[in-house]
């Protein structure tokens, strides 16, 4: 008996000091701390070239704390990843590319650092990002991402093709829904291409953002898939957005297929939904233009929401020395790096007065310049735990209903819309 | 006649005789693949069994978390979610299809490849080939063959499924479970190639002077000949079968379309991995062990009886 107590006491003993280990120390001790980090960045290679030098800079100003960098390593998903490092402790200080629709989840996981606890961080926050920092904010009010850059999503066409179809290729009836099902039809009834326009038909629950989320926004003037945990897409807006893109796949307009490879560069969609890292992708392989998303009514570009496509930046629980983690957060979102990051990626970083700041850039590239404008009218995704849970049974009901034709959209909407308000009531 | 009395051990040594056997240093041989079972499966098992029974989801090192007992309550909600029964469902329709093929297609080739053809050593190499290739490169291949511009609906003209074979939802699952066949036949024909060597050639011969056709000798001496064979290919092709997961993953955009080539495995990455609720995935996975167990249970009874 005398070992059995022995033994529980030891037992006791060694958990105690294994809970003393994974315990991450004081917090204001590690907020001040100062010393080497790593980071991750995104894997494509305008990116890689941006967080190359941004490091470089960097590390040349602070001898002593030097920031090592890798991309973010390879799996499904970066969100995989992350979700997997988190979980094992093995998450780098900084990830620039965290996507905001995982931010909840990982805030759940306990590994995200409340960027709020760093003194001056929400007004930096606030005045490099304006109003559009407030979609980015947790619902305990706290910031756990720094938005950093956007996508704005808007509609490419292939010049080509259209001037096949009969279609004026400078000033094509894309506005409305019933111009753009009209051009639709005319480009697949002449042959000048086999599908109008092609976004993943897949299963993902990511794909909404590039198919019916920039058409809800726009047609619903910048509302939210979620706002204060209620659905807004079974509404009128919601309804149209969906109507219109039921009648592309029940007239065959849209490919139901999973496409292997790029079905814009390939000719086989004349159109693309696509945000502004289209314009060097698609360079020197397809003359195209641009129009934004198309709303019932028409209204005009100036005026027109879409999806943001943001990806941000989170500073991640086991970093030791978040001091040099927020200067090096700031330093990259800095005017500088921000011009560094729009020069070398085309991507926009969120700050406000974009076209003003960078004017020079946007002079010498005007093709970016509807995107600029663009991305002072985006959405991001709601800021829920249960927002991949969500976005994924909006996804089985869209194939089901959009892409299959099996049920009503309004069914769809009205079960869905049932389904989400359920599951973002649900505790945090 | 001197009987030979072997003297009995003291208790103790008998004891641990007992325990270790009468060659301890088999314990020492077999000890490595014990503690890789042990470690790589039996311990993940019983932590997926005690997350099902928990709320439970994948937090960071130190972080407070408060994961109660929830007794049956993830598996209530498993059981209620109509798509985990559309996945149950669609692997029914998978291993309907899949099971018979592969033992049809794997046997008849192997009795075919065993005899003295010519290019033997070739067709050998051309079954095994998409076995060892990956799976991501091959289905590219079927995604150009059967998608709705592919080779496949292009020969077939006017025969042609509408809608076509992958955003079918008819059709979505079969044709997974026929790439299937065509991936893993390389594999279950070596194993029926192996089993062939060990039919008595006497066996033929018999059947031959009795006047039995090619036909009456494959039925009435290969098949019960390669019985064992038999029964472990049922068995790999079930097992593998029921945790099918990169096919609908690639071929079919994630399970598409509808949710009609969904697989439970599937399910369970969406719900663990992507969603964090490994607790929702692992009560999915129990149940998936529980369902092929029985399966795998009913299979020995009917293909291992004498």
């Amino acid at each position: 008996m005398k070992r059995v107590y022995s033994s529980a006491i030891a037992v006791g003993l060694s958990l105690t000091a294994l809970a003393g280990c994974g315990s991450s120390g004081s917090t204001s001790s590690a907020t001040n701390a100062h010393g080497p980090i790593k980071i991750w960045y995104s894997n494509n290679p305008q990116e890689i070239a941006w967080g190359e030098q941004m490091v470089a800079a960097w590390n040349k100003a602070h001898p002593t704390e030097k920031v090592s960098a890798e991309q973010v390593p390879t799996g499904k998903s970066s969100e995989e990843v992350i979700g997997a490092a988190i979980t094992a402790g093995t998450e780098p200080c900084l990830i620039f590319n965290t996507s905001p629709a995982s931010v909840p989840q990982f805030q759940q996981q306990g590994g995200l650092v409340p960027l709020n606890k760093f003194p001056g961080a929400v007004s930096y926050i606030q005045s490099r990002s304006g109003a559009t920092a407030e979609q980015y904010k947790s619902s305990d009010g706290n910031y756990y991402q720094l938005p950093w850059k956007s996508n704005p999503v808007m509609i490419f066409y292939n010049k080509k093709i259209f001037q096949k179809a009969g279609i004026n290729p400078d000033n094509p009836p894309l506005n409305t829904y019933a111009q753009f099902l009209a051009t639709a039809k005319k480009v697949v009834a002449s042959g000048a291409a086999k599908y109008a326009i092609y976004p993943a038909p897949t299963s993902e629950f990511y794909q909404p953002w590039f198919d019916f989320y920039p058409l809800f926004a726009a047609e619903s003037g910048g509302k939210e898939l979620m706002e204060n945990g209620k659905s807004q897409f079974n509404s009128p807006a919601g309804q149209q957005a969906t109507d219109f893109w039921r009648t592309l796949y029940a007239n065959n307009l849209a490919g139901k297929d999973a496409y292997n490879g790029d079905s814009f560069a390939d000719g086989t969609a004349a159109m693309a939904i696509v945000g502004p890292w289209a314009i060097s992708t698609y360079d020197n392989k397809v003359d195209w233009g641009e129009v934004p998303v198309p709303t019932s009514q028409g209204i005009p570009a100036a005026q027109t929401h879409t999806y943001s496509d943001a990806k941000n930046v989170a500073m991640y629980s086991s970093c030791k020395n978040q001091g040099t983690a927020w200067d090096v957060l700031k330093f990259a979102t800095s005017q500088e790096q921000d011009g560094q990051l729009l020069n070398m990626t085309g991507q926009m970083p969120m700050r406000t007065n974009l076209q003003q700041t960078y004017a020079n850039y946007f002079a010498k590239n005007p093709a970016y310049n509807d995107f600029a404008s663009a991305a002072s009218r985006t959405i991001g995704v709601p800021q829920l735990s249960e927002s991949i849970s969500i976005w994924q049974d909006f996804r089985n009901g869209w194939e089901k209903s959009v892409i299959s034709g099996q049920n009503s959209t309004q069914q769809f909407l009205s079960q869905t819309a049932a389904q989400a308000d359920k599951l973002a009531a649900q505790p945090q | 006649m001197n009987q030979v009395t072997v003297p009995k051990p003291p208790g103790r040594a008998r004891r641990l005789a007992a325990l270790v056997g009468r060659q301890p240093v088999g314990m020492v041989f077999s000890a490595p693949y014990a503690v890789f079972l042990a470690v790589v499966f039996a311990y993940p098992l019983g932590l997926a069994v005690w997350i099902s029974f928990h709320r439970y989801f994948f937090a960071a090192p130190g972080a407070t978390v408060n994961r109660p007992f929830v007794g049956l309550s993830n598996y209530t909600e498993v059981l209620s979610d109509p798509a985990v029964r559309q996945a149950f469902g669609n692997i029914v329709v998978f291993l309907l299809v899949n099971v018979p093929l592969t033992v049809l297609l794997s046997l008849v080739l192997a009795t075919a490849l065993n005899a003295a053809i010519p290019f033997r050593r070739f067709f050998r190499i051309s079954y095994y080939v998409p076995y060892v290739t990956a799976s991501v490169a091959v289905v590219g291949v079927w995604l150009f063959l059967f998608n709705s511009t592919g080779l496949v609906d292009h020969v077939l003209g006017p025969l042609a499924p509408k809608p076509s074979w992958l955003v079918n939802s008819h059709l979505a699952m079969p044709s997974i479970a026929v790439f299937v066949t065509w991936k893993q036949l390389g594999f279950y024909i070596l194993l029926y190639l192996a089993a062939l060597q060990n039919v008595p050639k006497e066996l033929y011969e018999s059947a031959a002077v009795d006047g039995a056709s090619r036909w009456r000798s494959f039925w009435s001496v290969t098949v019960p000949g390669v019985r064992p064979a038999t029964t472990l290919v049922v068995l790999l092709s079930l097992v593998t079968g029921a945790n099918l997961f990169t096919e609908p993953y690639l071929l079919t955009g994630g399970g598409g379309p509808a949710g009609a080539s969904t697989s439970p495995v599937l399910l369970m990455y969406q719900q663990g991995i992507e969603q964090n609720h490994p607790d929702i995935a692992s009560a999915l996975g129990v149940l998936l062990i529980i369902g092929v167990l029985i399966i795998a249970l009913i299979n020995r009874r009917f293909l291992e009886r004498d």
